[in-house]
């Protein structure tokens, strides 16, 4: 069997008395012919296939740029209950562009989290961390109760029932000429630890940070 | 390549044979018999024109009047009927999109508006391209039921198999990217509901539903980026397969129901003792 694959011929074309061959020529015409137009035709379908690929793909790795949002002075905002904000996630796209925000002022006696310069007030997002339908505070109960699949969550914003993975997502908010703002969505985990915004459905506890990458897209604190 | 045998003809179809008196006495009787009328030799000379120059009627006639196994019944029109229900949804989708614009800051649920309301029959043409999206998915589970439960799906049918479960997250996949298009509350909260469904996948989870939305967020090309997918990009691949699919049916022919058994040449029997 191994015979089979044995080169028998020599490489030069010569020596296999091709028509017209030259000296030291290994690559006949019709080869040389074949590759030149498979070669041609493989640049002329990447020459609109990937700029095509690109354009389709490109948004997974564009950042969102954000800016402050300003919501009102802080005397509106007391520890002990939500006031509900709208909030611009998308500009320019009009109601399907906007969300809802839940901002209180940060109760140390209950939020055990680290105090920094961005979590002064507590600004929850009204997304679903099951699948992202819209929550809504309740304040009788002083919970978060979502209409799609029955998620509720605690006055903190913690799972304490249903389907939903994580805490509501949180904005970074911040005081600023007298009045607060919303900056860019961020993720916690059960322990309220930060990361950076991830979807609905996604668990951030465990392996869950690490099956659940970071995004390229989502919207970041400038460094400062 | 062998000629392809003369299809068994139906009776309405074989020409009849000439009466006495009739015909131009050399008495060959070859199919051209009984077309005297001038229209009538007018349309055969169009049809032999142009089959002529393509040879289409060897491929029709390889197509439809090919040998169908004995016991085929009312579940084999299943898949012709999936096929149909994909036609009347390419037909009503291309009348709706000379009102439809994907535009997510209204404009988009205004022309549902305009097409339900206003546009003549476009009540009609849209409750058809709604209920049809239904039917068709219905349709192709039972086509799917009925080959996996026939057996239709086993040597040599595998490819046929493949590429029919190919078209059927195809057909899924319209469904998904054509809930969004109407705009109202249901179809919205439906695709954030889906696409974050999309992003629960490991690893790579997050960044298909970026790549569905176009982005983090649902933006402002997520309603134009679905409806692209939805009347332009799958709709060409489902045109393709159904055609691959149809190709290889006619190729190896229909596989005859489960509980006939298969009878052996009586020669080949005697051969063997």
């Amino acid at each position: 069997m191994a015979d089979r694959h044995k080169q028998t011929k020599s490489k030069y074309t010569l020596d296999r008395k091709v028509p017209g061959a030259f000296e030291g020529e290994t690559v006949t015409r019709r080869r040389l012919m074949g590759l030149g137009v498979n070669g041609a035709g493989i640049v002329a379908a990447s020459a609109f296939l990937l700029p095509a690929l690109g354009f389709a793909i490109g948004p997974i790795f564009s950042r969102e740029p954000f800016e402050w949002q300003p919501i009102g002075p802080p005397a509106d905002f007391t520890q002990d209950t939500y006031k509900t904000e709208t909030v611009t996630i998308v500009p320019g796209l009009g109601e399907v562009g906007k969300s809802t925000a839940y901002v209180r002022a940060r109760n140390p006696a209950i939020d055990t989290e680290p105090a920094d310069q961005y979590n002064q007030f507590i600004a929850l997002s009204s997304r679903c961390m099951h699948l992202g339908c819209p929550v809504r505070f309740t304040a009788a109960a002083a919970r978060f109760i979502c209409p799609c699949h029955g998620g509720v969550y605690n006055f903190r914003g913690i799972p304490v029932g249903g389907p939903p993975v994580r805490p509501l997502d949180r904005f970074y908010t911040r005081v600023n000429n007298g009045l607060v703002e919303l900056g860019p969505r961020y993720s916690v985990n059960s322990e309220l630890r930060r990361f950076s915004a991830r979807d609905p459905g996604q668990p951030l506890d465990g392996i869950g940070q690490y099956l659940y990458p970071a995004r390229f897209s989502t919207s970041v604190l400038p460094k400062n | 390549m062998p000629k392809l045998p003369a299809p068994p003809l139906p009776k309405s179809l074989k020409p009849k044979p000439k009466r006495p008196g009739e015909g131009n006495g050399n008495g060959n009787g070859n199919g051209a018999v009984g077309l005297s009328h001038p229209v009538a030799e007018a349309g055969v000379s169009a049809v032999d024109w142009i089959d002529e120059r393509t040879s289409l009627s060897g491929g029709i006639r390889w197509m439809l009047f090919r040998k169908v196994p004995r016991g085929v019944n009312w579940f084999y029109t299943l898949g012709s009927a999936t096929m149909f229900a994909f036609l009347s949804q390419a037909v009503t989708g291309v009348f709706l999109a000379m009102y439809y614009r994907p535009d997510a800051t209204g404009g988009a649920y205004e022309s549902m508006r305009y097409i339900t309301d206003q546009a003549f029959l476009g009540q009609f043409v849209r409750g058809m391209h709604k209920w049809g999206s239904s039917v068709m998915v219905i349709l192709i589970f039972l086509h799917m039921a009925r080959t996996f439960f026939f057996g239709a799906y086993k040597y040599p049918r595998e490819m046929t198999w493949i590429i029919g479960v190919v078209l059927l997250i195809l057909t899924m996949a319209m469904s998904f990217t054509g809930y969004l298009l109407p705009f109202d509350q249901r179809a919205y909260w439906a695709t954030i509901v889906g696409v974050n469904i999309n992003g629960t996948g490991p690893f790579i989870g997050p960044y298909l539903s970026d790549f569905l939305r176009a982005g983090p967020e649902f933006g402002a090309t997520t309603l134009s980026r679905f409806y692209a997918i939805h009347m332009l990009l799958l709709p060409g691949l489902i045109i393709a397969l159904i055609g691959a699919h149809l190709w290889l049916i006619t190729k190896l022919g229909i596989s005859a129901p489960p509980w006939l058994k298969g009878e052996p040449d009586p020669e080949l029997e005697q051969t063997e003792v």
